[in-house]
């Protein structure tokens, strides 16, 4: 094996997660807790799919992924934001919406066969670089340099700007920032829909770059929840998710790899592909996120830092709330 | 002009089972719509699944069939979300269940030969139990820890369909398939057409035992919510967590009872679609009745007695749904008819008041 090649595709894989889990990140620092990231990436996934399936255009099937995985989203915002309905139960049902109508849509899609796919990269300098260069730089997709470009945007864009500002105070105090003249509303609904935008994206990475396709729920396989584990497991914190995503697209990636080998140092690998005991390889990542999801946990509790204070709980004005 | 959400303050007993089949209606108006855009025919479909869910006593028989995981695995989500644990779990504790059942037949951990008196109750008791672990771990973790139960269920129901997988495709597998062995005939849960010989009309009905189970768990989950004193402190719960502190009840040790409890149900419904159903273990042997049941839960609003009517008519569903393409369409309107529920609650809980923008006064 080589290792290189392997955590090469581990970035792009962990590409997928990386723009979930930042994405929900938005949304719950603003205070809306979006359960939906699953149905949200099936429905990018397919949108760009079939676009690019049925124009040719994997660009035109990107910018559709996004819109249609935003355009879902605004029905939680719908309902959460000015509805107040449970923020944990209307995720819920935007995930079965999202992978029913996904499904409904990728009818007859598996059969597609090769289409359009998004075009790699070598980033001439940079993929020279000793070790890191070719992993990091060398045959990417372009997407995988959008997420390079996305982590310290967010981080920036989170923590050093008025903007950012106003999202944190909105999440952990919207009356504070009502009474400051924050739109807590507007506020919501557009860091849900960037939510949205980014899930979209995340499922369309999977179609139109990763793992070309469409196989129906298989095409992201849990990942969205992956992706919302994610988010406790970083701190809302976009560079440690970014670390997470990336640890798991490599987990995932070895996993895979692992499969296609006869003997590792000349004992028969009980894993390889066809085996029964490569179901327990399987297992891994999702026994993984628990692990990390317990760790976040412990770590929160133990530096009294945690999630956004808002939270969960709608905002109305002139109720008491946090 | 603006949107004025007024919390009532006392609802009118009527309103709440109105509004339910008012979102009942518009769920099925909605997915219409969409079947009609992506070049179905709704009337043709719904139809369809009315003839084929109860257009005889036959066809009626398999959706009572298909209802028995939805109750069970219904009452297993609506026990949990009663005291807001969102046990998202279902579907793994169901596989789990399935797995135990089976390993009484097939490990084997009675003898060959074993009458079924005592091969059934053994599995119930094996199903339920592999259950209850399987729904102990996240509540443990919950409980001691503080870890967010939604994310470590869903995770435990993919690490439950490998496990599954790695026992059917490898130490129990019949020749290579993903599937065991058929069960001998004491593993199986008796059906109605088995006394077809006394009474003829019973002649092809595939009803099991199970749906018993079903129906005695919910009256025992209605007794113990409604009118004892354990259900009392998990209504409180649910309804007011700081309120259930003030009046010293454990919240810890009800996060694990109750966990174990409904883990218990969704393993007891796994054992009952092995034993009454499949007779034998399976890949792939839930459509999804653990996700379904979250939806059956809040359509019951969380009432053991109603989630034996939701599971009829979710029952029919997904009977009457596999026919019907594209094969998307039944998962599609059960999120649709939850996003429904879910609006009508806001009409339950506030007066909606519609306002233009009024001149600030």
């Amino acid at each position: 094996m080589d290792f290189s090649l392997i955590l090469a595709a581990g970035i792009a894989t962990g590409t997928v997660l990386l723009f979930a889990a930042v994405g929900e990140i938005f949304a719950e620092r603003a205070g809306v807790l979006n359960l939906g990231v699953e149905g949200m990436m099936l429905i990018g996934a397919v949108a760009g799919f079939s676009t690019a399936v049925s124009t040719g255009n994997a660009w035109l099937g990107l910018v559709l992924a996004m819109l249609a995985g935003g355009l879902i989203s605004l029905l939680h915002a719908v309902m959460t934001i000015h509805f107040r309905a449970d923020q944990v139960v209307s995720g819920l049902a935007l995930t079965f919406l999202g992978s029913g109508l996904a499904r409904v849509l990728g009818e007859g899609l598996s059969n597609a066969g090769a289409t359009a796919l998004l075009p790699t990269l070598t980033i001439p300098i940079l993929s020279e670089i000793p070790v890191a260069g070719p992993i990091l730089f060398r045959n990417q997709s372009v997407l995988v340099y959008v997420g390079y470009l996305l982590v310290p945007i967010a981080w920036f864009w989170i923590n050093r700007t008025r903007p950012g500002l106003h999202l944190r105070a909105v999440g952990e105090s919207p009356a504070a920032a009502d009474a400051q003249g924050i739109g807590v509303y507007r506020l919501r609904y557009m860091y849900v829909l960037v939510g949205g935008l980014l899930a979209g994206l995340a499922g369309a990475t999977i179609t139109l770059a990763t793992s070309p396709g469409w196989f129906s729920e298989q095409t992201t396989n849990g990942r969205g929840w992956i992706a919302v584990g994610l988010v406790i497991f970083a701190q809302w914190s976009p560079i440690r998710a970014a670390i997470g995503a990336y640890l798991f697209g490599a987990i995932s990636r070895v996993i895979l790899d692992i499969q296609g080998v006869p003997a590792i140092l000349g004992v028969t690998n009980p894993f390889q592909a066809g085996r029964s005991a490569t179901f327990f390889l399987e297992m891994l990542p999702y026994l993984l996120v628990i692990l990390v999801v317990l760790l976040g946990s412990r770590e929160a509790a133990r530096r009294r830092i945690g999630a956004p204070a808002a939270l969960g709980t709608p905002y109305v004005r002139g109720e008491r709330g946090v | 002009m603006t949107i004025r959400l007024e919390p009532r303050v006392d609802v009118p007993r009527w309103l709440s089972p109105l509004t339910t089949v008012a979102a009942i209606a518009l769920a099925l108006v909605l997915s219409g719509l969409i079947i009609a855009i992506v070049g179905g025919d709704p009337v043709r479909s719904y139809l369809h699944i009315l003839n084929a869910a109860f257009g005889s006593v036959g066809v009626l028989s398999d959706t009572l069939v298909k209802a028995t995981p939805l109750l069970l695995t219904g009452l297993s989500c609506a026990l949990a979300f009663r005291m807001r644990l969102w046990n998202i779990g279902a579907e793994g504790q169901f596989l789990l269940g399935a797995w135990g059942a089976s390993a009484v037949v097939l490990a084997p951990l009675l003898p060959q030969g074993t009458p079924g008196i005592v091969v059934i109750p053994a599995m119930m008791l094996a199903g339920a139990a592999a259950g209850a672990a399987w729904g102990l771990i996240p509540g443990i973790l919950r409980a001691i820890l503080g870890v967010n139960e939604i994310i470590t269920t869903l995770m435990l129901n993919y690490v439950a369909l490998f496990w599954v997988q790695f026992w059917v495709f490898g130490p129990w597998s019949e020749g290579g398939f993903q599937q065991t062995e058929k069960f001998p005939p004491e593993a199986w849960l008796p059906r109605l057409s088995d006394f077809a010989s006394s009474v003829p009309a019973f002649g092809g009905l595939t009803v099991h035992l199970g749906l018993l189970f079903g129906i005695v768990a919910a009256g025992i989950a209605w007794v113990a919510l409604e009118r004892s004193r354990w259900g009392y402190e998990i209504r409180l719960i649910g309804d007011s967590p700081a309120a259930a502190r003030y009046a010293g009840i454990d919240l810890k040790r009800n996060i694990i009872i109750v966990f174990a409890v409904s883990g218990a149900l969704a393993g007891l419904a796994g054992m009952s679609e092995v034993s009454g159903v499949v007779q034998r273990l399976q890949d792939r042997i839930s459509p999804g009745y653990g996700f379904t049941a979250i939806i059956i839960a809040y359509l019951a609003r969380f009432d053991p007695l109603k989630v034996i009517v939701a599971s009829v008519l979710f029952g029919a569903l997904i009977l009457a749904g596999r026919e019907i393409q594209p094969s998307g369409v039944p998962a599609m309107i059960q999120g649709v008819i939850l996003f429904s529920l879910i609006l009508a609650e806001v009409f339950v809980r506030y007066r909606v008041r519609f306002e233009r923008r009024a001149v600030a006064a």
